[in-house]
This record gives structure tokens, C-alpha cells and sequence, in this order.
């Protein structure tokens, strides 16, 4: 019926992620995340002040692609409005901050907000399908710079706002402090996802996505279920959102445009939909593709191509997974797994 | 799994005993300069090469480039030549933030020299600020530079558009009077400090619009101004916009007079982008405080014509070019002025010392107390198709000094075209 499902069908392999390993010792992600946060702990004392700043762009990367892949993935529920709750998530952290100056207050009322606007939205997304939930989300992606310039005296227009923050403890450099700030709200936030994926919950979401009235004849609510992964997905875009207004200490609709929301849907499709790894290789493609391109454009010396090249490197790259790793690159390590048992 | 787990450990086990020797070796650079060595200066810029803004302001960073290469190529300065690396940021704050990081924290620049735009570099002046980096002659008329106790550090260059507007407004108050002014400007601290400006001399105007660069149709705004019955419209606007502001205008029969801030007035790009509509250009008020590009007599146009022509590739000579080597010949006399050991904290000082004999027709106004660019401008008229000087230059400042005319000699640039040490 809808591409989506298309999709998912077409790629029943990675659906597994680092819940439900067939038949396998089942690791728990509770470890899976403390071996990471060691491993990014240990990644802030070694690179350099950039890198860092770019690890943790990586982080709040990660908590957005990770919230979607479950919705689009797992529930088969296309978003092409992301960017916007992200938005949605950094104007609320943006204007409470700036009253209040109180990080963790601001992120609980981000938080808030964007589990009001994913349950708004989520309940118009439940009555529709396939293209007509595209439309509607794309719409909303879209409406952000009119909402900025029409209530331009609370959200000050394309010039944004800019975020009052407290400088980090005195020994801790600016940009470790980042990573680690977006790397925990990015860490807290898989585990969330994964403990919620590999229970009830779950397989709920993948029998709405396989066949609805199946799931409606096992008595699974569709409608709840449904929009409960909007509501989950929007929260973690909102804490994504919310990472990169503190990042960037400003927040302005240039930051969230309509390819933002695009990007977010390539790079959990090239990363593996459906897989919590694969979201982790769509975030880092997300800041390295464009790295990429521009030091390639600037090779060049073409100031025209620097600015537009991004588009085509995702573009390509896309295509090329597809057809070499159909699953996204999350699936590669199994397939190669596969190829040589087959040969064996 | 285990095996992964294996080399997750392994990785952490070598990545923590790297950085035992790594974090020895950073803190001990304090000796050294950033960007700075025997043979090289190193400085960097966010320029809008793509997007909305990049009609006419991309070619800014490549006429300073070419006047850099111009002093490299005669000899550098204290024996440094000068590498200017320039980023696109699209005009969108955003990229900004990732660009200018990326400068300062991995190329190391000495400072951020011309950063363009309002609200692209309204968002960096705090990690501008954080980590000492000197950031000098901000391609900008915002106020916001102008803050010496808040940002030690940060210059701008353009007289602030508030000067500009007062300017602007007397224009009005003096040849247009009785006329029915309206006002259009960007929907940010551009428009709003212009607006302030103009307000302080004309009272309140007619009818006021705004517009933001993300949607490319002034067509209701145009339509609204028309319909208030306006017969002079001021443009805070840069060239894109004012170029679809006049064109709008036409479309709907709506004939005023526009005065354009200085900043989206340069006829070579405005021009352009109008196309065969460019006549409708004509009688176009506007204001500038360096030469104009078609202004042969001038030493100082002479100069950076023979400079275009050897480092620039010959680029079409526009208000833009000359604004981008102006800029380059105050940040050499800047570093002439701050002497051989050259220190982020030297250079602040020699900018706030002041004393600069440049290309403009009124003084810079930098002082300890006073860090915005220069404080005045004179009137132009677009008049067969170029714009020409008309009158005396004026000078004022953001609050309530009279618009006074200004009748210093202006400068000419040294025989062999680099700022004497």
C-alpha cells in the first residue's frame, strides 16, 4: 500500500537492531550502553577541540535519527517533519533558558512541549497513510520560518534567538563538556528506545507495520499504538532539537529548513531502517558527508559547488547503499557473516 | 558479539593511554601565537558564497584575498605573509556557528577578519569572545559590534545602520519634505537599527514592512505600501531584495522614490539581478563612505583596479570589490601598526589606538570606549545608469548628535600601494 512498508518489507533483515538477536545470548542494552559511554568518555580525551565539537553533534544527531528509525522502521509511520519538531524542541529550550537560566529545567519543559506537539500531530498522522501522512508532515516541516517571521516579536524572525548559558566547571573545556552533555541525553535516550522496543511495546509497533488488521484481530489498539511512536519519536527529536540549541547557543529557522527533514529520513534509511545502529551510522554520516563535501569542494576551488554539493554526495551515497547493502549499512556486518557461512 | 566487545575494549584501552601523553602536550602552547608564525599570518572569514545573500557580498572575500596576495607579493608584512581562508556559510546562522568553530578550533586562525552578516555573526560573538579571538571589522552595520565591555574583542566596519538612517532621513527631511515616507527592512536588527535612525529625524513613518530572506516575495509588502499611499520608500534591504522590491514596485505601477541603505545599493549587482529592468534603477538615493567603482580619477580605485587585474583574475569591478580591498588595506595597517611580535591582545590595542589613513571619505571610529567602523557617509544618485556623489559627506553618531557635514581631506594611498609600517 504505501512505500513504506514497501520499504520495510523489502528489508525484513535489520529489524533486529540491539534488541532481538535470533536465538542468540541476548546482550542487554544496558551493557551495550555503558560500553559506549566509556568508549565516548574516552573519545573526549583524545581528539582534538573540533572533533569533539563534531562528536558531539554526532550525539544529538544520534537522539533524533534514533526516535525516527523506530517510527519509520519499526511502525512504518513516514516523518518528513523531524526538522521541525527539533525546532519545536529548540525554541522552547531557547526562550526558558533565557528566562530562567536553568539547563536541566529547560530541557524537562523542551521535553514537555514536544510530547504535546508529537501527540497533536501524531493524532492527525493516526487517520492518515502513506503519502497523505508525507503531505501532512512535510507541511509541518515547512511552516516553520512563516511561524518565526509571523510571531517574529517572540521568535525574532531569521535572526533566531540566541541561548543564555552558563559556562561549563572551570576544568572541563567547552567542547568536552558538549560531547558529554549530548552523548548522555543521547545514550539515556537508546537505552529508552531499546528497552521500549524489545518488549511489548515493540512487537506491537511491528504487527501494526506488517498488517493492521492482523493487529487489530489480536487486539492490539492501532490507533494508541500509533500514535504513542509519534509521541516517542517527537520527544527525542524535541531532545535533539533542544542538544543543538545549547551547541549552537542560538537558535534560528535556518538551523531546521525542510533538507534537515530529508536528511533525517536519508540517513536512517542508508543507515539501516528499523535498527538503533543503523541511526548511529546515520548520525555520523550526517556530519561527515557534509565535512566531506566541502573539503572536496574547496579542493575544487568552486565556491558554487561548496555550498550545493552536500545534496548530491547524500544523494549518491544513498543510491550506492541501496543497491550494494539494500538492508543499510547497519545490515552489512550480518550479510558478510552470511556470505561466509554460506561458503563455508 | 564478544568479538565487537573485544575490540570496543580495545579501542577504549588504547584510546585512554593516547590521551595520557595528549593532554600534556596541549596546555603548554601558551608561548606561541595561534595563526601566527615567522613566515605566516593565518586569518579566516564566514562569507555567503551560496544562498540568499550571496549575490554581490561573494565576491567581498576574494577582492581582500587579491589584495592580500598584492602585499604578500610585496613582501608581506613584518616578513609574514597573509593566508586568508574563507568559509561559506550560506547566510544562515546555523552553518555559522559549525564554520567558525572549525576556524578557530581547527585551522587555528589568528581572528576572524570581516565576518559577514547580522544575524549570521550575531550568533558567534560569545565563542568569539570565549576564546580570545580578536574578531575585527565585522562586514555589518549592527550596533551589536560596538559593545567594548561585553565583547573586548569584536570591531565593525560599516557605519552602523542606525548612522546611516539618521543620514538617510535628513536626505528626506531636506529634499522630500511634505512627501509621505514609508520604510522596508529586513526582519531583523538590520531593518530595526535603520528604522531607528530614520525615525529620530522624521518622526514616525507612514507605513513600516518587513521581510525575511528565507521567502523570496515582497509582493504584499509592495502591495501594502502602495496602498498607504507612499510617496518615498527607504530600503533597509540587501541587493536581492532591493532589487525585487524596485522590480515589485513596477509590476504594480507603484512609482516612488526609493532611498536604499548602503549595504543593498551597489548598482552593478542590483542591476544585474533586475536584468533588462535595471533603467527602473534610475534616480536611486542611496549613501557610500568609500570610492566608487567608476570613479577613474580616484588614486585609491586606481590602486585596487591594478590589483584586480593582477590577483582577482580581472572580476567585474563593482562597490563589492572595493569594499573587500578596503577592508584587506585596514587589517594590513592594523597589523603594520601592531609591530613585528605580533599577539592577539597587540592587535586589539592598535586597532583601539586608531589613527587610520584609508580609502574612506570620514574617519574610523575606533577608541577604547568605541568600537564601531566609520561614522558617516555621503548621499549617491543613480544618474544614467551610475551612481555619482552628490553634496558633503556627513558624519553623526547612533544617539542624538546633529547630522554634521564633514570636510576632512581624504587620504591617498602610499606609492607602492601597502601601508607604511
Amino acid at each position: 500500500m504505501t512505500e513504506v512498508q514497501q520499504k520495510a518489507n523489502a528489508a525484513p533483515v535489520p529489524d533486529v537492531g540491539l534488541s532481538v538477536p535470533k536465538r542468540r545470548r541476548r546482550v542487554h542494552p544496558a551493557l551495550v550502553i555503558v560500553a559506549g559511554a566509556v568508549l565516548v568518555v574516552a573519545l573526549t580525551y583524545v581528539l582534538p577541540p573540533f572533533r569533539n565539537y563534531q562528536l558531539a553533534t554526532v550525539g544529538a544527531y544520534f537522539c533524533v535519527t534514533a526516535g525516527l528509525t523506530v517510527l519509520t522502521g519499526l511502525n512504518g509511520q513516514l516523518s518528513l517533519g523531524h526538522g521541525a519538531l527539533m525546532a519545536t524542541g529548540a525554541y522552547t529550550l531557547a526562550l526558558t533558558q533565557n528566562k530562567w537560566v536553568n539547563l536541566p529545567l529547560s530541557f524537562a519543559v523542551a521535553i514537555l512541549v514536544t510530547t504535546v506537539a508529537g501527540a497533536v500531530i501524531g493524532l492527525a498522522a493516526a487517520r492518515l497513510r502513506g503519502p497523505y501522512l508525507a503531505g501532512l508532515t512535510l507541511a509541518v516541516a515547512i511552516v516553520v520560518p512563516s511561524v518565526t517571521s509571523t510571531f517574529d516579536e517572540t521568535f525574532n524572525s531569521d535572526q533566531g534567538l540566541s541561548v543564555i548559558l552558563n559556562p561549563p566547571p572551570e576544568t572541563i573545556p567547552m567542547e568536552r563538556w558538549q560531547a558529554w552533555l549530548c552523548w548522555g541525553a543521547a545514550l539515556i535516550v537508546v537505552l529508552v528506545l531499546a528497552l521500549l522496543i524489545r518488549g511489548r511495546f515493540g512487537r506491537d509497533l511491528r504487527a501494526v507495520r506488517d498488517d493492521e488488521t492482523a493487529a487489530k484481530l489480536a487486539g492490539i489498539n492501532i490507533a494508541r499504538t500509533q500514535v504513542l511512536a509519534f509521541v516517542v519519536s517527537a520527544v527525542c527529536a524535541g531532545v535533539a532539537g533542544s542538544l543543538f540549541a545549547v551547541l549552537a547557543q542560538s537558535v534560528s529557522p535556518g538551523a531546521f529548513p525542510l533538507t534537515l527533514s530529508l536528511f533525517l529520513v536519508m540517513a536512517i534509511v542508508i543507515g539501516g531502517l528499523g535498527s538503533l545502529f543503523g541511526a548511529l551510522w546515520g548520525a555520523v554520516l550526517l556530519v561527515l558527508l557534509p565535512t566531506l563535501a566541502q573539503s572536496v569542494g574547496e579542493q575544487t576551488g568552486s565556491q558554487q559547488l561548496e555550498g550545493n554539493l552536500a545534496l548530491v554526495v547524500f544523494g549518491v551515497v544513498l543510491v550506492v547503499v541501496m543497491l550494494a547493502a539494500p538492508g543499510g549499512l547497519a545490515s552489512i556486518p550480518s550479510r558478510i557473516s552470511r556470505l561466509i557461512r554460506r561458503n563455508r | 558479539m564478544k568479538r565487537t566487545a573485544t575490540a570496543a575494549l580495545a579501542v577504549v584501552l588504547l584510546a585512554t593511554a593516547g590521551c595520557t601523553s595528549d593532554s600534556d602536550g596541549g596546555g603548554s602552547s601558551s608561548a606561541s601565537v595561534p595563526g601566527v608564525t615567522d613566515t605566516e599570518i593565518v586569518v579566516g572569514t564566514h562569507m555567503p558564497l551560496t544562498g540568499p545573500a550571496a549575490a554581490g557580498y561573494s565576491k567581498i572575500a576574494p577582492a581582500t584575498k587579491a589584495y592580500f596576495d598584492y602585499v604578500n607579493a610585496n613582501g608581506g608584512v613584518h616578513g609574514r605573509k597573509i593566508s586568508y581562508k574563507v568559509k561559506d556559510d550560506g547566510y544562515n546562522p546555523a552553518n555559522t556557528q559549525t564554520v567558525v568553530r572549525e576556524l578557530v578550533l581547527q585551522d587555528k586562525v589568528f581572528a576572524i577578519l570581516n565576518g559577514l552578516g547580522t544575524p549570521t555573526h550575531t550568533g558567534v560573538l560569545d565563542f568569539l569572545k570565549t576564546n580570545r579571538v580578536p574578531d575585527l571589522f565585522v562586514a555589518s552595520g549592527s550596533r551589536s559590534w560596538n559593545q567594548p565591555d561585553k565583547y573586548p574583542g569584536t570591531f565593525g566596519f560599516n557605519p552602523d545602520y542606525t548612522v546611516e538612517g539618521k543620514i538617510l532621513g535628513t536626505y528626506v527631511k531636506e529634499n522630500l519634505a511634505g512627501k509621505k515616507a514609508c520604510f522596508l527592512g529586513q526582519d531583523d536588527d538590520f531593518g530595526r537599527d535603520s528604522l531607528v535612525g530614520i525615525e529620530k529625524i522624521l518622526g514616525p513613518v507612514a507605513a513600516k514592512e518587513s521581510y525575511v530572506t528565507s521567502n523570496p516575495n515582497v509582493g504584499p509588502q509592495m502591495g501594502a505600501l502602495k496602498a498607504a499611499g507612499c510617496e518615498v520608500v527607504l530600503l533597509a534591504t540587501v541587493p536581492g531584495f532591493t532589487a525585487l522590491s524596485i522590480g515589485t514596485a513596477a509590476k504594480i505601477a507603484f512609482k516612488p522614490q526609493f532611498v536604499v541603505s548602503n549595504v543593498g545599493a551597489d548598482p552593478t549587482t542590483v542591476g544585474k539581478t533586475l536584468g533588462a529592468a535595471a533603467p527602473l534603477m534610475e534616480g536611486l538615493v542611496a549613501a557610500n563612505y568609500l570610492p566608487l567603482n567608476n570613479d577613474d580619477t580616484n588614486p585609491w580605485i586606481q590602486l585596487f583596479k591594478k590589483v584586480n587585474a593582477a590577483h582577482n583574475g580581472n572580476a567585474e569591478f563593482d562597490n563589492n570589490v572595493v569594499y573587500g580591498m578596503s577592508v584587506g588595506y585596514l587589517f594590513v595597517q592594523a597589523l603594520q601598526a601592531a609591530g613585528k611580535d605580533l599577539t592577539r591582545d597587540k592587535i586589539v590595542e592598535a586597532v583601539q589606538k586608531n589613527g587610520f589613513q584609508g580609502p574612506g571619505l570620514v574617519p574610523l571610529r575606533f577608541s577604547a570606549q568605541d568600537h564601531s567602523g566609520y561614522g558617516g557617509e555621503q548621499l549617491t544618485k543613480i544618474q544614467g545608469g551610475k551612481a555619482v556623489y552628490f553634496g558633503t559627506p556627513y558624519t553623526t553618531d547612533d544617539k542624538d548628535a546633529p547630522v554634521a557635514p564633514y570636510s576632512g581631506q581624504a587620504a591617498t594611498p602610499p606609492q607602492n600601494g601597502v601601508p607604511a609600517p
